[in-house]
């Protein structure tokens, strides 16, 4: 590719006790794409996502993003630097409302006294600013900003997370199994509203275990064995019974594929 | 390159009755509430609304039994009296419970602040205000032992305060060496020590500037609570710590500020301590942990933490004080308190759990 990768991971190692998570495992990511993350259960692919994501510090290796060394020691401080995750389990506090939710450790305050003496929070801003989001991703349906999102459906619910991320995302999205919980019209929800955030130039890695829909939507495929990569694949020039025996290690990849 | 994969480009062939289908995927059901289910969704949105109902029916109740004698200006602010160091230490421990702890060490760390306010006056001869100030400091100190336990060594908070209220209380009675300081000498030395014994009438009204001060801190908490960050944040980490972590809330320190800031009140509690009973004694408030959960408890807030509002909590102590001054003046055994007292409880735990099946 002529284009240089926008975040990319150089040898990662993590370990729990006597399991290795990752195993020298390298990624790219590069501008603009839409990258699907495969493996099977156990291969390493939530810690790798982890650690892009600032939830684990591994062990070894390097994370660059934009060609810098990054070193996450939290969540916080990679979404600062730009990266967006939409967690599995959503990282949604069910008491809480959608706007609080959005605006969670990044609240706005209100401007003069009340916010800097009081910290008085600017709800109206916060419930304005999430309102657009959710209309600009066409979940409007949603009526009522300030209800407790524990009286959402589970749809609503993954609607409300991927507009926190693209909401906040200026780098990367980062989607880790986001139509796993979903029905089979949720799922295509969210589907466009992955398009939906690729057509906005944010690349996206999404990780999921549903071969479907990691065709439909991906440019390249990573695939995870062992706790490193094995190989990227573009989702056009293999079917999804190549990449599941790559995967399970029923066939070796080819050589060139190794090397892209 | 097979048909298989170009097929794959496109969405699936099953989806494809979809563009049929109904396109309101994320609207709500705007079926019809049943009146239950609207009642459970008013408590839902309004934890507070139980205790307050419960709280206006047995006034009204007691008012009716018993008439003018307590349905008075001075009996109404006598509860007020009453319940003042309850809803100081019910504050403290409304904070650690909404963030799904509990802290039984609430009560011993506001005897050993009173202590230390006292001792350090007359034992080491320090200006009072002075010694107030190191009073507040231990009862800081006490909490941030809490804290640290809590969030970085990640014991769960019923087994540390289960520890630090034994060692607490035992520091308290070693360091006090179970000496009481006598009302007459606070009077003549240390006045600013009773401060919040002090009181002033309106009419029959009498308020003490304790019960002023622990209206004004249920009301400054409950506008840190929901309308600051860290308001919010206190409710998320109760809701799902794990959450809270992974959206950006740095989840440890949160939890030892709501330890520290319980300390703090605790040592407010015990200045309040010395105004109440008149003397420094480290035998009283032996039983303020047991006092502020059940006012906790009764205010709808939460044992799982991240839901309740602590008006309940205040709601909660006063009911506790209406039917302790109540069944007083009724004439009956006080055990019957504690047994209405009791089912309250398991009432209000119950109720709990009614409304947080709204999320189904």
């Amino acid at each position: 590719m002529a284009t240089e990768p926008l975040l990319t991971a150089r040898g990662l190692v993590k370990r729990y006790g006597r399991v290795t998570a990752l195993d020298q495992a390298d990624f790219d990511l590069y501008p603009g794409e839409i990258l699907a993350v495969i493996g099977d259960n156990g291969a390493g692919k939530s810690s790798l996502i982890k650690a892009i994501s600032g939830a684990i510090t591994p062990d070894e290796g390097e994370i660059r993003l934009e060609g810098k060394v990054v070193n996450f020691k939290a969540p916080m401080e990679a979404r600062d630097a730009g990266i967006e995750t939409v967690y599995q389990n959503l990282a949604l506090s069910p008491a809480l409302s959608i706007a609080d939710n959005m605006f969670l450790g990044r609240e706005i305050r209100k401007p003069g006294i009340m916010g800097n003496w009081f910290r008085m929070l600017d709800r109206g801003a916060m419930e304005r600013r999430a309102r657009e989001k959710l209309t600009e991703l066409g979940l409007m349906t949603i009526q009522n900003i300030s209800q407790a999102v524990e009286t959402l459906s589970g749809g609503q619910r993954q609607g409300v997370a991927v507009a926190r991320a693209a909401a906040f995302g200026s780098k990367v999205v980062i989607m880790d199994e986001p139509t796993a919980a979903l029905g089979v019209k949720e799922s295509r929800r969210v589907l466009e509203l992955i398009l939906d955030v690729k057509r906005r130039g944010l690349p996206i890695v999404l990780i999921s275990h549903n071969m479907p829909h990691v065709f439909e939507v991906a440019d390249r495929i990573h695939i995870h064995r062992l706790g490193r990569r094995l190989t990227v694949i573009d989702p056009k020039e293999y079917t999804m019974s190549d990449a599941v025996a790559f995967m399970t290690g029923a066939k070796a990849p080819p050589e060139a594929a190794i090397a892209a | 390159m097979t048909d298989a994969s170009a097929d794959a480009r496109r969405p699936q062939e099953f989806e494809k009755v979809l563009s049929a289908s109904d396109t309101s995927v994320a609207s709500f059901d705007t079926h019809t509430r049943s009146p239950i289910e609207k009642i459970q969704h008013f408590l839902h949105s309004n934890p507070a609304a139980v205790p307050l109902i419960v709280l206006v029916v047995s006034v009204a109740l007691f008012g009716v039994i018993i008439g003018g004698k307590f349905f008075s200006a001075f009996s109404m602010t006598l509860i007020l009296q009453q319940v003042a160091i309850t809803g100081i230490i019910g504050a403290a421990q409304t904070l650690v419970i909404l963030t799904a702890g509990i802290d039984l060490s609430v009560g011993a760390i506001m005897v050993l602040s009173s202590v230390v306010m006292g001792q350090f006056t007359f034992r080491y001869g320090l200006p009072p205000s002075l010694a107030v100030v190191c009073g507040f400091a231990v009862g800081a100190l006490c909490g941030w032992i809490n804290g640290v336990l809590v969030s970085y060594m990640k014991l769960p908070p019923f087994i540390v305060t289960l520890g630090t209220w034994q060692i607490v209380l035992a520091t308290n009675f070693l360091y006090s060496a179970n000496e009481t300081i006598r009302s007459q000498d606070i009077e003549a030395q240390a006045p600013i020590l009773k401060f919040f014994g002090e009181n002033f009438r309106l009419g029959n009204a009498v308020f003490t500037y304790g019960v002023v001060a622990m209206v004004l801190l249920v009301a400054v908490l409950w506008y840190i609570l929901n309308h600051t960050a860290w308001g919010r944040h206190v409710y998320a980490i109760g809701d799902d710590p794990e959450a809270a972590q992974l959206s950006g809330v740095r989840v440890s320190r949160v939890l030892i500020s709501v330890y520290v800031i319980s300390g703090l009140i605790c040592a407010l509690g015990g200045w309040m301590l010395i105004g109440r009973i008149g003397s420094v004694s480290p035998t009283a408030g032996q039983f303020a942990n047991i006092e502020s959960i059940t006012a906790v408890v009764i205010g709808g807030i939460s044992l799982f933490g991240g839901r309740g509002s602590i008006l309940g909590m205040l709601f909660g102590a006063l009911i506790v004080g209406v039917f302790q001054l109540g069944l007083r003046l009724i004439g009956t055994d006080p055990q019957w308190t504690y047994l209405l007292i009791g089912t309250l409880i398991i009432i209000a735990v119950a109720i709990d759990q009614w409304i947080r099946k709204v999320a189904g």
